[in-house]
């Protein structure tokens, strides 16, 4: 067989410059791959392409828990085409599991399969439907063992473990080995607390299994190179974190696994976990040929991680003026077979379960199963977005018991700058928790009837139902619905959170050019737009060229957590001011004698020039550096946190934190059991808008995705088999442009002064309150308790 | 098999298409246009929304075999149909809102590369169609992967109603998922497409 090329595949990403983009941070500068991404041009994962290259496929387990008896793959490896067929005898390396926390889950079962859907095979021809047939030629023997589904089989004295002989740092504090983590919180004294409340709620909420649902589907090409190394090409959310999980599988070295990202179709956590990475890899090195790998949206589905479903039992009480007494609150999330991220979102989950709200007295319990449902990590809102369903719904109960406003009620209780946290973390910059429910509150009213025209028919488009022409408008009631809600910024409880960045500035053909490179997964959030914003702030350049992110550079950490324009922007301000530092130093030396003002004045960089603070200008940039390049590569770090105490749950764990409000207005067709949202109008301190077009587009993105979750988004497990029943867009919905209202955003930019330019993290607080939002308007049109994702038609019409 | 269709102007020719092959793998893997996006595979998404013969549809539903002697416009031809609609749908907006672009006036059009040498006004290689730019402009675009289908459906409504209202616009993207943006900008991007094209009558 041919050795590898090592020709650059089609796809792979190169350097933007921007000659013809405009404007530091603060201005709506549009995307440097706009044009690109109109074209066609763009590359996306699926869209890398090599000659020669074969295709990958994954073979997936049908059942959700057996001991695999045998694998037999000779009709497989028969069929013409067919170049490879992988099982777990023919992993590489001692190491065959991988993980972000812990190292649970296997390349391919070994033994044993936990989940419906789990990689089972791989097979790799010349072309995909080849390698899917030859998958189907593979024939599993498969012995069924019992299943667990939920707490009461996962806890129970019998159960199956999941995981037997567990040594991860978790299984010395949690009661049951099928537990993945328990984080209690235990502040003040709630039963002495109790005694002074006039009314008591209590509540039991469900929240379903929701799914990123990106559209580019996870893929790749993995190119096999000379050197006995791999060059990846993958759409993900961190880089470095799928190369330390990649490297030891295929026993190499990190520096022979290179990994460039190549056009993510969207993530938003979904990408956090390893999906095919190192199964195109693996493909690769035993063909000595390119593989890639495309998932269809039926593979999608079982291919990266969900939102965990819950259980959340809270009591409230509060005095007749409306103070709130206490919370008491369990929390169950569904970890699924393997950890992933469970627990930081059990960390998530118990430290955000308050709400913004202040709360002295607290007793709170957070818990992840592992259970044989699919695996559940990283989704937007990351823990917080369950909690805030349950506790937002618990506060118009409490209202309505109190005969209070429910707006009136949640900002007589709101949290602000100076609350102590239930972990006994001090909130040290703006919280401006009751100005946003005001501001949304105060927002006009939607026109009633929206569907009444000039005419005499009614325009069904605008009614529950649409074009369905279930309606005319009778039997349609309005209702209206408030939440807000808090989430954290960036990685917390004692992370090592940082990021990297290389900025070199040169002059090319007389003009100073500033190259940002970092190895930050551009995921469709609009980070490449800050980082060049931010580049031409601190080094008043015009272009900025945006090297693509590989793993030639330090980590950026993940696009994940609201994080990335704090971290990464982060270490692209500080590193831009290091250069600074380095220009003006090669400029004293150059021209140190001539002017006084090098020595003794402030100095900045504008309009490529060197400037006092007072404006005269005393060098061009290109005098400065002429045939020189100042290079430098640092890392950002925020401030330290620490652990949450594992019996109290005390500690300075999180490093900021955001918030948003909504208010929702739906109508409802009570006799079909059909909702419209009319309007989710949303308000959000982002401590500064760097770029106000991208904030204004996330706020939208991620208010929309939690309107999903309340109406129609569920990925549905039969419980008595645990097998998924929806992996289509067919049957798993997500909301189309007739499902989405109008989302009018109100931005409040109140600076926390602990935050590069004093920004706020921003991507997930949306996602949030809009699913508590529209839930407490169907509430309120339809008077039904409502505690379940999504509110399917036959919970409204009685018929369930 | 062998297949011949005119995309994008070129005549092309497809030769080993297995029979179930669909459009879009034809075009992603065969000619090298991956514009066209692979999300579902399924017709519900949108993401792979070509115009066949001038009438937009999912080219993931779509047997190459039934592409035989017909023509397709993909993303990345569509500025340059859009700088030649008036060869290929003369009159531009039919006005009835259901048109589409007729067969014979979609096998009339020719992209015409020389024009990108001529330098022509109104033939600017550079130059984006009105829905392309308008979509950068307004900030339609995030992960962008959406983006090709909708832009297809959004200047296939444009050509038909050139003053669409929100309802018409919802109406006529009701075809293509976006997961990123909530399709506020989206409308944004067709209500400054369609103001702009009003303004250059």
């Amino acid at each position: 067989m041919a050795q590898n090329t090592r020709t650059v595949p089609a796809g792979t990403p190169t350097n933007v410059t921007q000659k013809h983009n405009k404007g530091g941070i603060g201005e709506s500068t549009l995307r440097p791959d706009g044009t690109l991404k109109v074209t066609g041009e763009f590359a996306y994962s699926s869209d890398m392409w090599h000659e020669d290259m074969l295709w990958g496929q994954t073979l997936r387990s049908t059942v959700a828990h057996a001991e695999i008896v045998s694998i037999d793959i000779s009709e497989a490896l028969a069929l013409p085409g067919v170049y490879s067929v992988l099982t777990y005898d023919d992993l590489p390396a001692e190491m065959k599991n991988y993980g972000l926390e812990i190292q649970d889950t296997p390349v391919l079962a070994h033994g044993r399969v936990r989940h419906h859907g789990e990689p089972v095979a791989l097979v790799a021809a010349d072309h995909p439907e080849t390698a899917r047939r030859a998958a189907a030629k593979i024939k599993i023997d498969y012995r069924e063992l019992p299943l667990v589904t939920d707490e009461a089989s996962a806890l129970a004295p019998d159960a199956p473990l999941i995981h037997e002989g567990r040594d991860d740092h978790h299984i010395g504090h949690v009661p049951h080995p099928n537990i993945v983590h328990r984080q209690p919180i235990i502040r003040g004294n709630v039963e002495e607390a109790r005694k002074r409340a006039d009314v008591i709620v209590e509540g039991e909420y469900t929240f379903g299994m929701q799914d990123q649902a990106f559209l580019g589907p996870e893929s790749g090409l993995a190119v096999p190179a000379e050197d006995g190394g791999v060059d990846l090409y993958v759409a993900t959310q961190w880089l470095h974190s799928d190369l330390d999980q990649i490297a030891p599988v295929l026993g190499l070295p990190k520096e022979k696994v290179r990994m460039t990202l190549s056009g993510v179709g969207g993530a938003f956590g979904g990408r956090e976990d390893i999906s095919m990475q190192i199964h195109a890899c693996l493909l690769a090195l035993a063909t000595n040929k390119p593989v890639k790998i495309v998932y269809n949206r039926f593979e999608s589905f079982f291919g990266h991680v969900h939102r965990h479903p819950a259980k959340l039992y809270y009591e409230h009480g509060a005095t007749k003026d409306g103070k709130i007494t206490h919370m008491k609150c369990k929390i169950v999330l569904d970890g699924g077979a393997y950890a992933s991220a469970s627990p930081a979102v059990v960390g998530n989950a118990s430290s955000l379960s308050v709400g913004p709200y202040v709360i002295d007295d607290v007793d709170i319990e957070a818990i992840a199963l592992y259970s044989n449902n699919p695996p559940c990590g990283a989704m937007r809102g990351f823990g917080a977005v369950q909690a805030c369903f349950a506790y937002e719904a618990q506060m118009d109960k409490l209202a309505a018991k109190l005969g209070m406003d429910p707006v009136e009620f949640r900002q007589l209780n709101a949290m602000e700058q100076g609350t102590i946290m239930p972990t006994g973390q001090v909130v040290d910059s703006p919280a401006p928790v009751a100005e946003l429910l005001r501001r949304v509150k105060a927002r006009p009213m939607p026109p009633e009837q929206q569907w009444v025209t000039a005419g005499e028919q009614a325009d069904v488009r605008a009614l529950p139902g649409g074009l369905s022409n279930t309606t005319h408008g009778e039997g349609v009631v309005r209702g209206v619905g408030y939440a807000v809600g808090i989430k954290n910024v960036g990685f917390s409880e004692g992370f090592d959170d940082y990021s990297t960045a290389r900025v070199r500035l040169e002059v090319i053909n007389g003009e100073p050019v500033a190259m940002v490179h970092t190895a930050m997964a551009e995921v469709g959030q609009g980070g490449v737009t800050v980082h060049a914003q931010i580049a031409r702030t601190e080094l008043g350049v015009t272009q900025v060229t945006i090297h693509p992110a590989d793993t030639q550079v330090g980590s950026a950490g993940s696009t994940s957590a609201s994080r990335q324009t704090y971290m990464t922007g982060g270490a692209v301000k500080n590193t831009c001011e290091k250069v600074r530092e380095a220009v003006l130093e090669i400029g004293r030396r150059k021209f140190g004698s001539y002017h006084p003002a090098w020595a003794t004045a402030e100095l900045l960089l504008e309009n490529g020039k060197v400037v006092t603070d007072g404006g005269e200008v005393l060098a061009d940039l290109a005098d400065v550096l002429e045939g020189e390049a100042v290079d430098q590569e640092h890392e950002f770090r925020h401030r330290p946190t620490v652990a949450f105490d594992l019996v109290t749950g005390q500690g300075d764990g999180h490093v900021q934190y955001t918030f948003a409000a909504h208010r929702a207005v739906v109508e409802v067709d009570t006799e079909l059991g059909l909702v419209k949202v009319i309007e989710l109008a949303t308000a959000q301190d982002v401590g500064k808008a760097l770029n106000m077009l991208s904030v204004v587009g996330q706020i939208q993105g991620g208010t929309t995705q939690g309107l999903g979750v309340a109406v129609m988004e569920e990925i549905i497990v039969d419980p008595k088999t645990a097998k998924v029943r929806n992996p289509s867009f067919t049957d798993y919905l997500i909301p189309t442009i007739l499902d989405t209202p109008t989302i009018p955003v109100d931005v409040l930019e109140l600076a926390d002064p602990n935050a590069p330019y004093g920004l706020r993290g921003l991507g997930e607080a949306p996602t949030l309150s809009s699913t508590p939002a529209v839930l407490a308007a169907i509430r309120n049109a339809t008077g039904l308790e409502l505690n379940k994702t999504p509110v399917r038609p036959e919970a409204l019409t009685g018929t369930l | 098999m062998r297949v011949n269709f005119t995309v994008n102007g070129r005549p092309q020719e497809a030769d080993d298409v297995w029979e179930g092959e669909s459009l879009l793998y034809v075009l992603r893997e065969r000619m090298g246009l991956p514009g066209s996006k692979n999300a579902c595979e399924q017709g519900e998404c949108g993401s792979c929304t070509v115009r066949l013969d001038g009438v937009p549809v999912c080219s993931c539903l779509v047997a190459a075999g039934q592409v035989e002697g017909r023509e397709v416009v993909t993303v990345e031809g569509l500025a340059d149909y859009s700088q030649h609609r008036e060869d290929a749908h003369p009159g531009g907006a039919c006005g009835t809102g259901g048109c589409g672009t007729s067969l014979d006036s979609a096998k009339k059009w020719q992209a015409k590369p020389a024009d990108s040498q001529t330098g022509e006004a109104g033939s600017d290689p550079l130059a984006l169609s009105p829905i392309q730019q308008a979509f950068i402009d307004a900030g339609a675009v995030q992960c962008g992967f959406c983006t090709p289908g909708l832009l297809i459906a959004a200047d296939e409504l444009l050509e038909r109603q050139s003053d669409p209202s929100d309802q018409d616009i919802r109406e006529a993207l009701s075809g293509n998922l976006c997961r990123c943006t909530g399709y506020e900008k989206i409308l944004d991007a067709v209500r400054l497409a369609a103001a702009r094209q009003g303004e250059a009558v």
